[in-house]
């Protein structure tokens, strides 16, 4: 995609990483533009979620980078990291909502942590992110009284909370209903451009993804495969992505686990044991 | 053959070995609970919040043990002491046995069954539902901010439990020896007072009943932080926590008292 | 859960659990005398101070009147240097006398001042002139043993 370096907001080059001696990623590149929304896509374990860790700094890689707002992320100090991480905003996969704690303080959390802001400013604040995402009725309940699409949104409403640079989300389209799937749909793609933020979305829910991204890269085997704006995906006729994005049973990700024989050849040894006995 | 013999000594070596990783990475994470235990004082109603959950939700079975062990130590006492006409003596037995073993010993086991196992499901559950990564990433130390608090409630709850513990129990080995089976009140409480030195036996209860509370809390929390985050993982880890750190006190107790009451 | 039920929960608790401290110090130690604070020195010497520790108490009349607190072996003199604090509120004269007994047959060992007539009273870091050693038990019992044989014999030896 072509992009000036000033104008991306992530940079990961030629990163790897490996975890006790199986390599996750081989040497991927990719480049997150500002105010743009990016899709990380692939079958389950090829190292999308490890991704995310890598630009959020949870782990650090065995080789290669991560740029993020030009710095580089596993070279910072914890205080820099902490500045960082006050300005990314993370979604995680079942919303990882506080649960001893209301809606309402989920959402304050970052606020109280990190502002000196007053109460009233904060009760503002947290009901004006609960009315982006639905929810400001809502605001008295605990996680528990939750259904999986209204925590999710919570979840959302509470990475929101300090207007981040940059929103990292973590298959947000897993176990919801069609409904909660597009609302979460529009809300990632609302709350990009409403904060000029750049967002990563995570995911293999291949439909709701392509309706809502810019641009898309494929990750196969620790590698990237394939990258595109959402048309050309479609349009492509590279193995991979064809079966992914149709939804293919068979293709380059097999249907069959690797057993030691084929199956054929095994029913035909054992029937001949059978009958020598016999 | 030697092979079996070889692969048993190989597994035992890998047990050990783990155990002592472990181990090195649990004193890490205690440094670390240390090193970041400036938001536990600063933000104090944290570290109260966890006070109750530990201290005060353990308070009914703390007395209600004390006061059931309270009284069968003066019912066996009293049986044991009448047979060489000592049984004024039962104050003294009652006392001293709460105050330096009894009291700390029993109130840190059920500490740990029941405040120690509830903090490791806790943080497991906290891990394993990503929230403590959630707090990571929106840069808040999840250390500072859920480990620390639940350790240092646990150090400061743990003596007033096993005082209230050894209080009741003599309370209860009282309403037995004194009310109901009519030893004298005079001498049970004069001898007791006699014989029951402030800093030899009480302060010596106090000191163990911390250390019991700091070795609790650690394995407790520890355990939490490390299990794996799945259902079976964050079980496991809740009866470990109840199993190591009763044996660990059991342990820590014979120590202390070698040191403590050596000299009497 | 809000705050304020929390902090009196807790606040509740922590009373009771330094209130159950108190009665133990109090009621069921002897926490009075540790407290007193007010106390001055004295020192005496033994000759043997048989099982005599430090902290053991030292008696007027029956009375716990302060305690032992350090015990010293004088190596010029070879012979024990005990040092104790008494309770400022009694003064006792310079002919005390000091002997070490023992409570019951088989008890602890305690220091007893038997006081004399002297005006002149003891002074903090004064040492006590008079004093009388423990009773060993082992020689008690091999001079009793002694002394009958002895008998014995002279009674044989009158018979002869």
């Amino acid at each position: 995609m072509p992009s000036t370096p000033s104008d991306s907001l992530v940079k990961v080059s030629n990163l790897s990483f490996a975890y006790d001696r199986r390599p996750v990623l081989s040497g991927i590149n990719m480049e997150i533009p500002r105010g743009k929304v990016v899709a990380i896509m692939g079958a389950s374990g090829c190292g999308k979620t490890t991704t995310l860790r890598l630009i959020g700094g949870q782990i650090k890689p065995t080789s290669g980078e991560v740029r993020v707002d030009g710095k580089v992320v596993h070279r910072l100090s914890s205080d820099g990291l902490y500045q960082l991480r006050r300005r990314m905003g993370m979604l995680f996969q079942f919303g990882a909502l506080f649960t001893d704690m209301s809606v309402y303080d989920n959402v304050a959390f970052q606020m109280r942590e990190h502002t000196d802001f007053p109460e009233e400013l904060i009760n503002d604040l947290v009901l004006m992110k609960l009315h982006a995402v639905g929810l400001r009725g809502a605001h008295e309940l605990m996680p528990s009284e939750l259904s999986g699409g209204m925590a999710r949104r919570v979840a959302l409403a509470r990475a929101i909370a300090l207007d981040p640079m940059l929103m990292m989300y973590d298959e947000p389209f897993a176990g919801l209903d069609p409904i909660s799937m597009s609302i979460v749909g529009e809300l990632i793609r609302k709350l990009n451009d409403a904060l000029g933020a750049s967002s990563i979305i995570v995911t293999h829910d291949v439909q709701e993804s392509l309706k809502i991204v810019d641009y898309v890269y494929f990750v196969s085997a620790g590698k990237v495969v394939a990258e595109g704006t959402p048309e050309e995906i479609k349009a492509s006729r590279a193995e991979y992505v064809h079966q992914f994005v149709w939804g293919e049973a068979d293709g380059p990700v097999p249907f069959h686990y690797p057993a030691t024989q084929p199956y054929g050849e095994e029913i035909m040894t054992q029937a001949a044991e059978v009958s020598n006995r016999g | 053959m030697a092979n079996k013999l070889i692969a048993v000594l190989t597994d035992l070596g890998h047990r050990v070995t783990g155990a002592l990783w472990r181990l090195g990475f649990a004193s890490r994470f205690l440094l670390m609970i240390l090193v970041y235990s400036g938001t536990s004082l600063r933000r104090f109603h944290l570290t109260i919040r966890e006070i109750y959950f530990s201290g005060v939700m353990s308070l009914i079975i703390i007395l209600v043990s004390g006061l059931f062990v309270g009284m069968v130590l003066g019912l066996q006492g009293y049986d044991t002491l009448e047979r060489y006409g000592s049984s004024s003596a039962l104050g003294v037995l009652v006392a001293l046995s709460l105050v330096r073993e009894l009291g700390p010993v029993v109130a840190a086991l059920l500490f740990a069954s029941r405040a120690g196992s509830a903090i490791t499901a806790e943080i497991g559950l906290m891990k394993a539902t990503e929230q403590l990564s959630a707090m990571e990433m929106m840069a808040v130390n999840p250390i500072a901010r859920v480990v620390a608090p639940r350790f240092w409630a646990g150090v400061l709850s743990m003596p007033l439990l096993a005082a209230l513990f050894s209080a009741m129990g003599i309370f209860g080995g009282y309403l037995v020896g004194v009310r109901l089976i009519g030893v004298d009140a005079g001498s049970f409480w004069s001898q007791m007072q006699a014989s029951v030195d402030f800093r030899e036996d009480i302060v010596n209860g106090v000191i163990k009943s911390f250390v019991f509370g700091i070795i609790i809390s650690w394995i407790a929390v520890f355990e939490g932080y490390d299990a794996e985050p799945t259902a079976e993982g964050v079980s496991g880890a809740t009866t470990r926590t109840v199993v190591t750190s009763s044996l660990a006190v059991l342990a820590a107790d014979f120590i202390l008292t070698a040191f403590m009451f050596r000299g009497a | 859960m809000n705050r304020a039920t929390l902090d009196l929960w807790v606040g509740i608790f922590v009373a009771i659990g330094l209130g159950a401290l108190l009665f133990l110090g109090l009621k069921v130690g002897n926490l009075t005398f540790a407290s007193a604070g007010e106390t001055y020195q004295l020192h005496a010497k033994f000759d043997n101070i048989g099982g005599l520790k430090v902290r053991a108490p030292v008696k007027s009349a029956g009375v716990v009147v302060g305690r032992v607190s350090e015990i010293k072996f004088d190596p010029v003199a070879y012979v024990a240097v005990v040092t104790m604090l008494i309770d400022k509120r009694y003064q006792f004269p310079r002919d005390t006398f000091a002997t070490i007994n023992t409570s019951g047959l088989l008890g602890e060992q305690y220091i007893s001042f038997e006081v004399g007539g002297d005006t002149a009273m003891l002074k903090n870091g004064d040492f006590i002139k008079k004093t009388q050693s423990a009773v060993v038990l082992e020689k008690l019992i091999s001079q009793f043993l002694f002394s009958n044989n002895k008998a014995g014999e002279a009674g044989g030896n009158a018979k002869k």
